[in-house]
């Protein structure tokens, strides 16, 4: 990956300097070209965009013309949406759900896939076989087990429930990657440490894993947006209003709000929940693409 | 001395992600094939085996198999429509401009475009199926709106109403939500394909069409199988939209597999007959991955 990132930095300093006419001219097709590319960047963000603008409308302003701006910015709705809706609860348990599912994700996915990596021992392959096989199926085939499981060992409607199912169906993707990050570092640097007596725990903490953190933040990256995200898992396993995470709750108010009609409030919820996903994606915009298709470029 | 050591790192590193995957993922999949042969309902402790008694009721089941129907044409329209206009952007962004000089040159704003197209796809599914319920809605929606704007006040669709539409509407937002993956995808690939062979290629003298077909399709065919199994196992989820946005209607003309079995489970406490049902989507995605695989091989082209 670092060289792929490389190459790209060396080919925009290229492209940058000193060839005023790269990136202009060309005749009609570029011409043609471009159109297409601003009509699929107008059609990706002009449906956010418009629940951003309907969420600070009133009612009767969202009804009378969905095209219309709001007439003045009303706040309110994100304060009715906040407290009264809920989502404000629903937004505290997902980022204590996703917290602890990420952390907990990398630290037992890279303590595996360390082991996987660069211990020699009799059943490593058919582990490493049996972790991957997760990354095929679709959870929805093992849903009703999966709720009968979780409800016997008294984890149903609890975020610590979530948290390790969560964390779970994250380790198959996780240790994957792991797997083959880990195998790339130097042997070197771990054998000297052991040669000076340093334990193997002390060698995965204090050598291994700051090592690996390039890996790690891609694979933090991966997970945290796929369980913020996550929407199938909760509506089986949590079903008190109380303990739901945002993508359930804003669903779920989807659906009463169709009768309450307060679309405003609606509007500020979705306002609310795709913000912060949003945010970290344009602050780390290049790591987060890397990140998601990290997987499928490998 | 060393090897006792040296198990119990192995031991103590791996007890705890074994364990977690073993009760939360693998167990669940190996459970619902016996719970498949049960007419289990999950309130009485009792679980008659019944054999292949729920797999014969499936397979008598009209709305099982329209729901199938439905994840077979999503599974050929979905990639289809996805991979096309994914490659036609990513081709445009990063190749449009032809090679000069030894660099692949990519349309002005490049970087911006990939940006933009990828906003769709870091949101949550379920928040992008609030969203266009809403964009669809035939009174005060979006759509709507904007054909009364330009005078076309008769034509005003239900669009998720309207049996004939709502599959196409659900297809629309499940590649509006993916485009932005796969332009990605698709640039990584482009861009690792050699300036000199696009110069080449140009010097003889050939169209920008040429290029695209000859060349960048060949080239990056890795990656467009990827994609193409992807966006198969994704045409046989669908859950999250369908569920918020049509709940499976009208009349069955958006149901799918895994929302008719959600459905079953826990709407109508049909726990055997719903797990028999993901038995049958398993194998299913099992066969058409394999198939997807094999169809697509092609000797790959080192350079």
């Amino acid at each position: 990956m670092a060289t792929a990132t490389q190459a790209r930095v060396s080919r925009r300093d290229a492209t940058g300097r000193g060839r005023p006419r790269s990136g202009r001219g060309g005749g009609p097709t570029i011409a043609v070209a471009q159109a297409f590319l601003v009509l699929w960047a107008v059609i990706s963000i002009l449906p956010l965009l418009w629940a951003v603008a309907s969420s600070l409308k009133s009612d009767p302003e969202i009804v009378a013309d969905p095209w219309s701006l709001p007439g003045s910015l009303r706040w309110e709705n994100f304060a009715r949406a906040w407290e009264t809706a809920s989502i404000g609860t629903y937004f505290g348990n997902t980022v204590l759900v996703v917290g602890g599912g990420v952390v907990l994700t990398l630290l037992l996915s890279a303590m595996a896939a360390y082991v996987l990596a660069r211990f020699e021992f009799r059943l490593r392959s058919a582990l490493y076989y049996f972790f991957i096989a997760g990354m095929t199926f679709p959870v929805f085939m093992a849903l009703v087990p999966l709720f009968f499981v979780v409800q016997n060992l008294g984890l149903g409607n609890s975020l610590t429930g979530l948290v390790l199912v969560y964390t779970a169906y994250s380790l198959p993707f996780s240790v994957f990657f792991l797997v083959a990050f880990f195998r790339t570092l130097p042997e070197e640097i771990a054998e000297a440490a052991k040669l000076d007596g340093c334990g193997e725990a002390a060698i995965f903490f204090k050598i291994m894993l700051p090592m690996a953190k390039p890996g790690l933040i891609s694979v933090g990256i991966f997970n945290f947006i796929g369980q913020w995200n996550q929407y199938l898992i909760p509506l089986v396993l949590v079903n008190d209003d109380s303990k739901f995470v945002l993508a359930q709750g804003l669903a779920n108010l989807a659906v009463e709000q169709g009768y309450a009609g307060d679309r405003s409030g609606l509007f500020a919820g979705l306002t609310i929940a795709m913000a912060p996903i949003l945010i970290v994606y344009a602050l780390l915009q290049g790591r987060v693409q890397a990140g998601m298709t990290a997987g499928a470029l490998k | 001395m060393r090897k006792t050591h040296q198990r119990r790192v192995i031991i103590g590193f791996l007890a705890a992600p074994v364990l977690l995957y073993t009760v939360f993922v693998a167990s669940p999949y190996v459970q619902a094939f016996y719970i498949a042969l049960t007419d289990w309902r999950g309130l009485s402790a009792e679980i008659g085996l019944i054999g292949l008694g729920n797999f014969t009721e499936l397979f008598g089941d009209p709305v099982f198999w329209q729901a199938l129907r439905n994840n077979l044409l999503l599974l050929v329209t979905l990639p289809i429509v996805t991979i096309g206009v994914g490659l036609f952007l990513a081709f445009m962004l990063n190749a449009a401009g032809g090679p000069r000089s030894g660099e692949i040159r990519g349309v002005r704003g490049a970087k911006f475009y990939r940006v933009v197209y990828f906003f769709p796809y870091v949101l949550s599914i379920a928040i992008i199926g609030v969203l266009w319920k809403n964009i669809y809605n035939p009174i005060n929606g979006l759509l709507n709106g904007a054909l009364r704007a330009v005078g076309l006040e008769e034509v005003q669709p239900s669009w998720l109403g309207d049996e004939r539409l709502a599959f196409w509407a659900v297809l629309a937002v499940l590649v509006w939500n993916g485009i932005g993956f796969y332009v990605v995808l698709f640039t990584a690939g482009i861009k690792a394909i050699p300036a000199s062979l696009l110069e080449a290629a140009v010097l003889d003298g050939a169209s920008r069409t040429q290029v695209f077909f000859r060349i960048t399709i060949p080239l990056i065919w890795e990656n467009i199988r990827t994609a193409a199994v992807y966006l198969g196992i994704a045409a046989l989820d669908a859950f999250a939209v369908v569920q918020i946005m049509t709940g499976g209607g009208p009349n069955d003309s958006t149901q799918v597999g895994s929302f008719y079995l959600y459905q079953n489970a826990f709407s109508y406490g049909r726990f055997g007959y719903a797990s028999a049902m993901g038995v049958v989507l398993f194998v299913v995605t099992l066969a058409l991955s394999a198939f997807t695989l094999r169809a697509t091989r092609k000797e790959r082209i080192e350079f």
